[in-house]
């Protein structure tokens, strides 16, 4: 039997997706079939190593390309990779993202800069090489991911709540644009994920955070992947300008 | 089809104009080429001759003349 969620012969690209929910979204999709398009930033030996392991794990090929998303030449020379190479994009998870905690007071120029051009800017420009792509097949899929911080805030998260707010006005925005092209934009907003980001937390933060769960768990990059494994795919054909919590219930 | 016949197409198809009324006086803003229409006709012409354009190649697209131009950056000739 098919899966439901039967990817094949989809093209994805994947931002941020050596490591946590970029990494795990990667691999689901792989799964259920799309053919999936790598992205990082630090380490080409960590890329490679990525893409042999999807090699090994599921038999298929993947491709990834090392670049800072939130440089615009980067971005374009890639999408141009990929209409060399596939012709075509079906999906694209805009994941990459930084945190940086700082205070009120304690905020800096190159803080903010930094911030927005991995979490917000980059967005904007995948979104828009994505979106000609998938406007030749009139058929396509975006997902954002944004944070629980960017709805709700958090100590010490002003900068990066706020680029995680902005990438629901670019959901939100883009999803009326792009409808009438049947290409879907929505966003997947997770709460306390087991990723790198919540390492430098103290024992103290960090049961504080889990004690805010009502479901009692930490979230693990597969929950995330799994909803954007529903987005992506055509269970969710009439589902656009959404904004999906994967947050076990958490209040900040 | 020459170059010249696949812009003219591409241009008749995005922006719906008889072909006739495609020539290099043809610019942004005049007609039916509007905002919406821009990028639709920049899809038109990506198709037609298997290319992407950047993104100031996108903006810079104004008229038909310029598209022409900018289309010989991309091993177009005309």
């Amino acid at each position: 039997m098919t899966s439901v969620f039967n990817l094949e012969g989809k093209v994805a690209f994947v931002t941020g997706s050596t490591r946590g929910i970029g990494w795990a979204t990667a691999k689901t999709l792989v799964r259920h079939g799309a053919t999936v398009i790598l992205n990082g930033v630090h380490s080409q030996q960590l890329l490679d190593q990525r893409i042999d392991e999807i090699k090994k794990e599921f038999n298929v090929e993947s491709n990834g390309f090392l670049f800072d998303v939130g440089s615009l030449d980067s971005v374009q020379k890639c999408y141009n990779e990929i209409f060399k190479r596939y012709k075509k994009l079906d999906i694209l998870v805009n994941n990459a993202g930084i945190l940086e905690d700082s205070l009120i007071g304690m905020i800096t120029k190159e803080n903010i800069e930094h911030t927005f051009s991995t979490n917000t800017t980059a967005v904007v420009y995948n979104l828009q090489f994505a979106a000609r792509l998938m406007s030749r097949n009139m058929s396509g899929s975006i997902i954002n991911i944004s944070s629980l911080v960017g709805r709700v805030g958090n100590e010490g998260q002003v900068v990066y709540g706020c680029s995680k707010a902005a990438v629901i006005g670019i959901t939100l925005s883009a999803a009326r644009e792009l409808a009438h092209k049947n290409i879907r934009v929505n966003a997947v907003a997770p709460g306390f994920i087991n990723t790198d980001l919540i390492k430098p937390l103290s024992k103290e933060i960090y049961q504080q955070r889990l004690n805010s769960i009502k479901m009692k768990r930490i979230g693990q990059p597969e929950d995330v992947a799994n909803t954007v494994l529903f987005l992506a795919s055509d269970l969710s054909s009439y589902v656009t300008g959404q904004v999906i919590g994967v947050d076990g219930g958490m209040i900040m | 089809m020459t170059n010249l016949d696949k812009l003219i197409k591409a241009f008749s198809d995005a922006l719906e104009l008889e072909p006739e009324l495609i020539n290099d006086e043809l610019s942004y803003g005049t007609e039916s080429w509007d905002s919406i229409a821009h990028l639709a006709l920049v899809a038109s012409i990506e198709m037609e001759f298997d290319i992407m354009l950047s993104s100031e190649d996108v903006i810079d697209m104004s008229s038909f003349k310029k598209a022409k131009e900018i289309l010989t950056k991309y091993d177009v000739g005309f």
